[in-house]
């Protein structure tokens, strides 16, 4: 690259967010060698400002973008081109905060239950979220590897963070293993593609890929080939879809419930934000090589997720197969844009869904998990399907919070769920592959079932402890924020698919 | 002008339901109270609309619109659009009444749950209303989703033994059938935006745009009738037709009295409408198909056929009524693929008979179990001897289902018969065993149960019905007295919408002029000339 030698103040300023969290996670750490036993939550509560503060940085960087652009002058390349804090990046920063943020909400309790409340637990989160935001941000391969290992070490830990409980030492050693097995792969294909083209940066990347596409008449050699499939199988690994998910349902089942929350949305979140800046605007020429794979993938993965769900009994499992269907649905918007040219509605239609799809999951199933969360007591690990019988009787503002996040994520209209489906279908329908399209909506019929499994426990049958459910006000709130953000988009959706439309840059 | 009535109706109920969710649920009077004068509410600010759309019935396209087309969500084309013609208004009519009638007989049935029982109605009330309401088919589709959801409570809920399985087989079945509509509309939408080159979900831009995919090489017939099938799925399934009927009976059976009655009564002509409403205006030339024109015909045929064989051999009272509606709704549907006027506006007038006279089935059934709490058929005989004014309201009802001249069910039924007959003879034969069985199976039922002497010792007790269920029975009798003696209103109401979609699937059928002519009588209202019909069709049944 050259050029500049020294990072300038628009360098900071673009970074500014990811400064904030990561002194506000080193914070953290001092700050809880400071404080008693009993108020741990001051940590919980300075993650939480750490999180606004970094909201806030985002909102500067956007008014100085905006400010900057009446002046007809683009800001968005940092730290000389690695980074871009493009609409798509702050999105995504968006997306990560809000999760992280209900999630903190929904731990407070939860930690103090399971007499694990550390000042680190906030402290790596807000690690994972820097990490996610690099992600989303980097556009150089050694960046965004670091801001994934960053995330993916800060994640290992806080999966495993009950020391004394076996079921989250094994899915933290599990998720530890082929966590890093994957990134091994990845970063194999991430080198080949530097091999190949001679840059680590994205923008270089495609243009080489482009040249070695055209000098052999837009056929793929096969070094390039298994550079992209590699690649792939790194990004599949982390967004999990099959056959690449095994890690996935061991690693929820076994994590707090509140991380397996901020793991479903979050974290997939980040993976996506990588797999989308590699695929698409990186290796945008090849799209039509990777397209085959990705129909292989996605089938598959609606196809083994849902009726893998249908069984499940433990509420966390069932939630991990139902994650990992939603990803299903999403590579299908990735196949209706790899499927078309570029001025093409199911192009823009596609992305529109796979952001929209995964801002309105990060409401409805933080919400559901954090339903989940607070059926843990003293004495009641509160995971299987059984514990959630009846609970309408227990907790009837909760049960029925649930039903509206259960609905959401089986797509019923007119809640938020149903527009990210909405949009899929729509681009499938639009570039053509009526079959892929008849598959995913009659997988959606699959979801209903299981999703119902789990609101017939709460509604048609009777508790075994009658008892009121206490709920802590941090909870209250979590819920409160996603229900209201899963309802309202459901009804008013206009500003928010203006809003993916303006992150895609369209 | 914009006129807000149609939201007023469609919003009534959910006002009644927000209120209900502050009542606290011990205080159970109050809470009846309230769901019941939101119920009536319901009915009342309803009612302006007969005079109201009386004074226009023969006034071309849709009456009270209120929005704007792409009002909603402007970046998906989606609005909140709302208008009604005959039909829907007639359904309209239909839903808030069996809403209140429902509500009102609920009073003593449901005692747990109190709370949550009259709000989840209260919302179905609401989807019910919107579905028949929408002109923009993503606000139906909302509807028409959203309102899976409470029923699914209510049978879930408050039903019988099986009432898990039946929940979510009703579900699940409905859900299905209506995702591959989804798709097919998708289509749609996309193609109107390839032909004019704007997103809207607007019906009366689709009706434009969809016709066309028949005859567009780029996709061939072929596949218009695959669309075609996808909305058929989604119909058939709810009317329900016949192989997909048999989410019917176990939601039926299992549903609580008020669940049925809505159910039979409002919900299942959810189908037939979304047939009238888009399918057939969607793809007139798919339906004018030969082939799929014969299926249609012949699942209905088969499911009238099929339905009063098996009603006639059921145990359960409450099935056996489900499987009336099997029969009954076969009708319907041969009604609608007779695709002329007579057939058209007789099978939407049997969708409110069926609706007016298998509510109150329901109802009948629902008093003698929760006086008794079974509805085996075997453990009763001779009730008219200790409940005589209930025994002559279920006559009348039985009368008015077995389509019994006078009645409402006879007007429907021969309307329907005669439009088949004018289509092809054939067709109106094989329907009107159909006739014969349903009162086959109803006159046995009345005689085992309210003939003779009493049996069972359990039955001698049984006090008559009380002034509040009489007064749930008071207007289906007499909207069954009404339509039975004088229909000529409802033809009116719907000759201009019926004649307007037989235009629109037959641009060429004789004896409609377009712009539909106000003065033109309505064609089924000459009954005199029609009597040879039946006499022919009569024999042609009877070997």
């Amino acid at each position: 690259m050259g050029g500049a030698q020294y990072f300038t103040g628009t360098d900071y300023l673009l970074s500014l967010p990811i400064i904030l969290l990561t002194l506000f996670a080193l914070g953290i750490l001092l700050i809880d060698l400071m404080i008693p036993r009993e108020l741990k939550w001051v940590n919980a509560a300075t993650a939480f400002v750490g999180v606004l503060f970094a909201a806030g940085g985002l909102v500067r960087i956007q008014l100085a973008q905006a400010e900057l652009m009446l002046q007809g002058e683009r800001v968005e390349w940092a730290f000389m081109h690695s980074m871009i804090m493009d609409h798509f990046a702050i999105y995504f920063s968006y997306l990560f905060l809000a999760g992280a943020a209900i999630a903190i909400l929904m731990s407070v309790r939860y930690l103090e239950i399971e007499h694990e409340h550390h000042g680190e637990f906030y402290s790596l989160i807000l690690f994972s979220v820097v990490g996610m935001m690099v992600m989303a941000s980097g556009f150089d391969i050694v960046l965004i590897f670091i801001g994934l290992e960053l995330m993916a070490i800060s994640t290992y830990v806080l999966v495993g963070f009950l020391r004394s409980d076996k079921r989250s030492n094994e899915a933290a050693l599990k998720y530890l293993l082929l966590g890093a097995f994957s990134s091994g792969i990845f970063a194999y294909g991430l080198s080949l593609f530097y091999g190949l083209t001679g840059s680590t940066n994205l923008v270089n990347i495609g243009i080489g890929v482009q040249r070695e596409l055209t000098a052999r008449h837009n056929h793929a050699s096969p070094i390039l080939v298994v550079a992209l499939l590699t690649t792939c199988v790194g990004l599949f690994f982390k967004i999990a879809a099959i056959p690449f998910h095994q890690w996935l349902p061991d690693a929820y089942e076994g994590a707090p419930t509140s991380v397996t929350g901020f793991m479903s949305v979050a974290v997939k979140a980040a993976a996506w934000a990588m797999l989308l800046r590699i695929l698409i605007w990186g290796l945008y020429p090849m799209r039509k090589v990777y397209l085959p794979l990705l129909i292989f993938v996605s089938i598959v993965t609606m196809t083994g997720a849902n009726l893998a769900a249908l069984t499940q009994n433990n509420l966390k499992r069932l939630l991990a197969y139902s994650s990992i269907a939603h990803v299903g649905y999403m590579l299908l918007g990735l196949v209706a844009f790899a499927s078309v040219d570029y001025p093409d509605a199911a192009m823009t239609d596609g992305l529109k869904g796979i952001l929209l799809y995964l801002l309105v999951y990060t409401f409805m199933n933080l919400g559901a998990f954090a339903v989940v969360t607070s059926l843990r007591q003293r004495d009641v690990i509160g995971d299987e399907i059984d514990d959630i019988a009846g609970l309408f009787s227990r907790a009837p503002t909760e049960a029925v919070l649930m039903l509206i996040f259960l609905l959401s994520l089986a797509g019923i209209p007119p809640l938020a769920g149903f527009y990210g489906k909405y949009f899929i279908f729509l681009s499938l329908m639009e570039s053509g592959h009526y079959v892929l399209a008849s598959l995913a909506v009659l997988y959606a019929v699959f979801g209903l079932y299981y999703y119902m499994r789990i609101a017939n426990a709460m509604f048609m049958r009777e508790a075994t402890d009658k008892t009121r459910l206490p709920i802590s006000v941090a909870m209250k709130f979590a819920l409160g924020v996603s229900a209201v953000a899963t309802v309202y988009i459901g009804i008013f959706p206009e500003r928010f698919i203006k809003l993916v439309t303006w992150s895609a840059g369209l | 002008m914009q006129s807000h009535i149609l939201s007023i109706i469609l919003f009534t109920p959910l006002v009644g339901a927000i209120l209900l969710m502050f009542v606290p649920k011990d205080n159970k009077d109050a809470i009846r109270w309230i769901a019941n004068l939101f119920a009536l509410g319901g009915l009342l600010v309803s009612l302006p609309l007969v005079p109201w759309f009386w004074a226009q019935r023969f006034e071309p396209g849709f009456k009270f619109m209120e929005g704007a087309p792409n009002n909603w969500i402007p970046s998906i084309g989606a609005g909140y659009v709302l208008g009604i013609d005959g039909i829907s208004f007639l359904l309209i009519m239909l839903t808030t009444l069996l809403g209140w009638v429902s509500i009102l007989s609920s009073w003593t049935a449901i005692e747990n749950r109190v709370k949550e029982y009259y709000i989840w109605f209260l919302i179905l009330q609401v989807g019910m209303l919107g579905v028949f309401m929408s002109l923009d088919f993503f606000l139906f589709f909302v509807f028409w989703e959203a309102m899976l959801v409470p029923m699914y409570l209510l049978i879930g809920i408050w039903g019988g033994p099986r009432k898990l399985y039946a929940a979510i087989k009703f579900f699940l079945y409905t859900l299905f059938g209506s995702v591959l509509m989804l798709l097919s509309v998708l289509f749609l939408y996309f193609y109107n935006f390839r032909q004019t080159g704007s997103y809207t979900f607007s019906i009366q831009a689709l009706y434009r745009t969809a016709p066309h995919i028949f005859h567009d090489p780029a996709y061939g017939s072929t596949f218009a009738i695959l669309l075609f099938l996808a909305f058929f799925l989604a119909f058939a399934i709810k009317v329900p037709m016949f192989p997909f009927h048999t989410w019917l009976p176990d939601a039926h059976v299992e549903a609580p009295t008020a669940g049925s009655v809505i159910l039979a009564g409002v919900l299942l002509k959810m189908g037939t409408y979304g047939f009238v409403r888009f399918a057939l205006p969607f793809f007139p030339d798919v339906v004018m198909h030969p082939k799929v024109r014969g299926w249609m015909i012949a699942l209905s045929i088969i499911g009238i056929i099929y339905g009063a064989l098996v009603s006639l051999m059921q145990k359960d009272m409450k099935k056996l009524v489900a499987y009336s509606s099997v029969s009954h709704l076969g009708f319907c549907t041969l009604g609608i693929f007779a695709l002329n006027p007579a057939g058209l506006s007789g099978s939407v007038l049997q969708q409110i008979n069926h609706g007016i006279s298998t509510g109150a089935l329901f109802l009948i059934v629902g008093i003698l179990y929760e006086r008794r709490h079974t509805r085996e058929i075997s453990e009763y005989g001779g009730i008219s001897n200790v409940m005589p004014l209930y025994a002559t309201i279920t006559m009348i009802m039985f009368l008015s289902s077995m389509g019994l001249p006078l009645l409402n069910g006879f007007v429907g039924e021969f309307t329907i018969l005669q439009g088949t007959f004018v289509e092809n003879w054939r067709w109106a034969a094989w329907a009107v065993p159909g006739v014969i069985l349903a009162a086959a199976y109803l006159l046995w039922l009345y005689q085992r149960v309210f003939f003779g002497t009493v049996t069972n010792p359990k039955n001698e007790k049984l006090h008559d019905l009380t002034p509040r269920e009489v007064l749930t029975f008071v207007p289906l009798l007499i909207m069954a007295f009404w339509i039975g003696l004088y229909p000529k209103p409802f033809f009116q109401i719907l000759q201009q919408p019926v004649n307007q979609l037989v235009l629109t699937v037959r641009p060429d059928y004789p004896g409609i002029s377009s712009p539909v002519n106000a003065s033109i009588p309505a064609a089924p209202a000459q009954a005199a000339a029609l009597h040879p019909v039946t006499a022919e069709t009569t024999k042609v049944a009877k070997p």
